[in-house]
């Protein structure tokens, strides 16, 4: 079984100010971390490959900074990890970002099971996952809350605003996990040192991958950010005083002054 | 010089950061409470690969260094020195004497079990009268054919009730005093060696700290640890990198008090605005976080030169004597910047100080580390 697990760097956003001015984060001092729902879908390919055997490529596109979050995973239990890199891909969108993450993973080859977190902390966005599944053409099943494999088949359990759904369908596929599916494992202390003393991260450049440059960082990222601010909490609620009968002719007066009824 | 951690030792402090915020926090206040030893999390730490973390792989462990060890054991105290101390005592002394001088066939029978965490390891040499004076160890090991006959009694064990392997000094010739002294690999539910009652403590109270009692235990001759007559060099070599792990249990304990105290000047108001913007509170804060400061670089630097192959007595007996002294202090200023709620249960700085004062006094009280460091500058 050929897995490769998506993962993304992002600010610990537990940690994050923002900025009153601007409406930008204040990135500084912040430690980084590997995406949570991320760090899920590992642990999910990780029991994966104690079951059946296999193999699990860790991927990300960043900064070389990003070395450190696939380092993690690789102490975690990856067998080998990818770092895609290249300033032309600053500013990308998730538009973009899927674009490049599809070319590496046609690069990397055979695959089975892609797995993604649903969305990362620092964008809210759930659109990445996705993408990847429809620039390869295959299958994809998103919110995942449990994951089994019967045979050719997997079986998974999708979140619903109101419940849940069962979905079952073959391989190759893509699986957006959340983080109620599995509690990730620590990085064993051996995990880490043979990550630092035996692993080498493989560093794909733009030039590595057949791309279309019109589709790369910002040129390729229809998305534009109009603005960013603080949302603010103005409205304050307001309690009605008096006798229950008082209460509700000032309740009725209100809803009639805002036509209510 | 360099004083930044390597891209290694960061991350092995992040797991241990991220393994103690999550599993040893919760649970830090109520086994103090309760006292009860936290077996299911030393579980959690074996899978983690925290139990044998000095040790080489090919002996089960994780094949770092001693100061990635050091974090450890200060990451778990910042939270619960218990946990600290269980890893200090297993790491340091329960291991390290049988990696150190273990033949081939100890290290794969004793130490594979214990660097992998299947196995807790513990270390016997302090007896009822034979505390800094080790030379008046009463136990004895005679040799009868084959095997060892054990007899005597030492107390004050840490890790004892749940301990699977001990380290035990005896005398095998007592008219050789120090010399006479051998040690030995002891396992539990050996015949003729059984436990006291749990010791009721003043801190550290999960820790499982009881007597050993020794009556005609008899144990394979292969269990001698190098010679006869090595021991007083064994236990002295161990107790130089087990300072190590008690300097490290408490800076953990005074960087949590420093931490404790910060917060709360910062957001405790009298007078109209916080403590902190007052000079008392603030000289104090300073005082504290530079004593910190100073106690983490003896620590680290004494784990360094432990992993140079160099002796490092003296280095690790500052370490352990200027740490704990200091995390008594700050401990204690701790409670005094939170006034009356530092005094309270509900915060967790009253136990800082309980816990903390243990540092000064095992594994070679304060004055002992003054002996040992004196007497290499006047020798």
């Amino acid at each position: 079984m050929n897995i490769i697990v998506c993962i993304k760097q992002v600010p610990n956003t537990n940690e994050v100010k923002i900025d009153p001015k601007k409406g930008t984060l204040i990135r500084e001092g912040v430690p980084s971390i590997i995406n949570p729902e991320d760090k899920h879908g590992l642990e999910e390919a990780i029991r994966l490959k104690e079951k059946v055997g296999g193999k699990i490529t860790v991927l990300t596109m960043g900064p070389p900074q990003a070395k450190v979050a696939l380092k993690e995973a690789l102490a975690m239990g990856a067998d080998e990890a990818i770092l895609v890199s290249d300033r032309a891909f600053a500013g990308s969108d998730t538009l973009a970002t899927s674009y490049v993450l599809s070319k590496a993973i046609e690069k990397i080859g055979a695959f089975d099971i892609i797995f993604c977190g649903r969305q990362a902390i620092d964008g809210d966005t759930a659109q990445v996952g996705p993408q990847i599944a429809e620039n390869l053409g295959i299958s994809q099943v998103t919110y995942a809350t449990k994951f089994e494999m019967n045979g050719d088949l997997i079986e998974v359990r999708r979140a619903l605003e109101d419940g849940y759904s069962v979905v079952e369908t073959k391989l190759p596929v893509l699986v957006t996990v959340l983080d109620k599916i599995n509690k990730p494992r620590y990085p064993s202390i051996k995990g880490v040192v043979n990550a630092f003393s035996k692993s080498e991260i493989k560093v794909l450049s733009a030039a590595d991958l057949s791309l279309d440059e019109e589709r790369l960082g910002l040129d390729g990222s229809p998305t534009k950010v109009k603005k960013t601010f603080v949302p603010t909490h103005e409205k304050m609620g307001e309690i009605l005083d008096g006798t229950p009968e008082e209460k509700v002719s000032k309740l009725i007066n209100i809803l009639k002054d805002v036509k209510i009824v | 010089m360099n004083f930044n951690l390597t891209d290694q030792q960061e991350m092995i402090r992040k797991v241990l950061k991220d393994f103690t915020e999550r599993e040893v926090e919760p649970i830090a206040a109520e086994i103090d409470e309760t006292c009860e030893f936290p077996v299911e999390n030393l579980k959690k730490m074996a899978a983690a690969d925290i139990m044998g973390i000095p040790f080489p792989q090919k002996y089960g462990g994780a094949g770092a260094d001693t100061l990635s060890y050091a974090i450890a054991v200060e990451e778990l105290s910042y939270a619960c020195a218990t946990h600290g101390v269980i890893l200090s005592a297993h790491t340091s002394l329960g291991a390290d004497p049988i990696a150190k001088y273990g033949t081939e066939e100890q290290k794969q029978k004793y130490l594979v079990p214990l660097a992998n965490g299947e196995k807790l390891g513990a270390f016997g040499l302090t007896e009822p009268n034979a505390g800094t004076d080790a030379a008046s160890q009463k136990t004895t090991a005679v040799l009868d054919g084959d095997e060892y006959v054990i007899n005597g009694n030492k107390i004050f064990i840490t890790n004892a009730g749940f301990a699977d392997i001990f380290i035990i000094m005896a005398m095998t010739d007592k008219s050789q005093g120090t010399r006479g002294i051998s040690a030995f690999i002891i396992e539990k539910d050996t015949e003729g060696f059984t436990l006291g009652k749990k010791e009721v403590k003043m801190g550290i109270n999960a820790s499982d700290t009881r007597e050993l009692i020794f009556k005609n235990c008899r144990i394979p001759k292969e269990n001698l640890l190098a010679k006869e007559g090595y021991g007083f060099k064994i236990a002295m070599g161990t107790l130089d990198g087990g300072r190590i792990g008690i300097a490290a249990q408490a800076l953990g304990i005074a960087q949590r008090a420093l931490d404790e105290s910060v917060q709360y000047a910062k957001e405790r108001e009298q007078f109209g605005r916080p403590i902190g913007k007052f000079q008392a509170i603030q000289f104090k804060i300073a005082e504290m976080a530079t004593k910190v400061e100073a106690a983490r670089n003896l620590v680290y630097k004494a784990a360094l030169k432990k992993d140079s192959g160099e002796s490092f007595s003296t280095e690790a007996a500052m370490a352990k004597y200027f740490a704990s002294d200091i995390s008594v202090d700050v401990a204690r200023e701790a409670i005094q910047i939170l006034g009356g709620y530092g005094y309270m249960k509900e915060y967790p700085v009253e136990r800082l100080m309980r816990d903390a004062k243990i540092t000064e006094i095992y594994e070679g009280t304060t004055e002992v580390q003054k002996m040992v460091i004196g007497s290499s500058f006047l020798r």
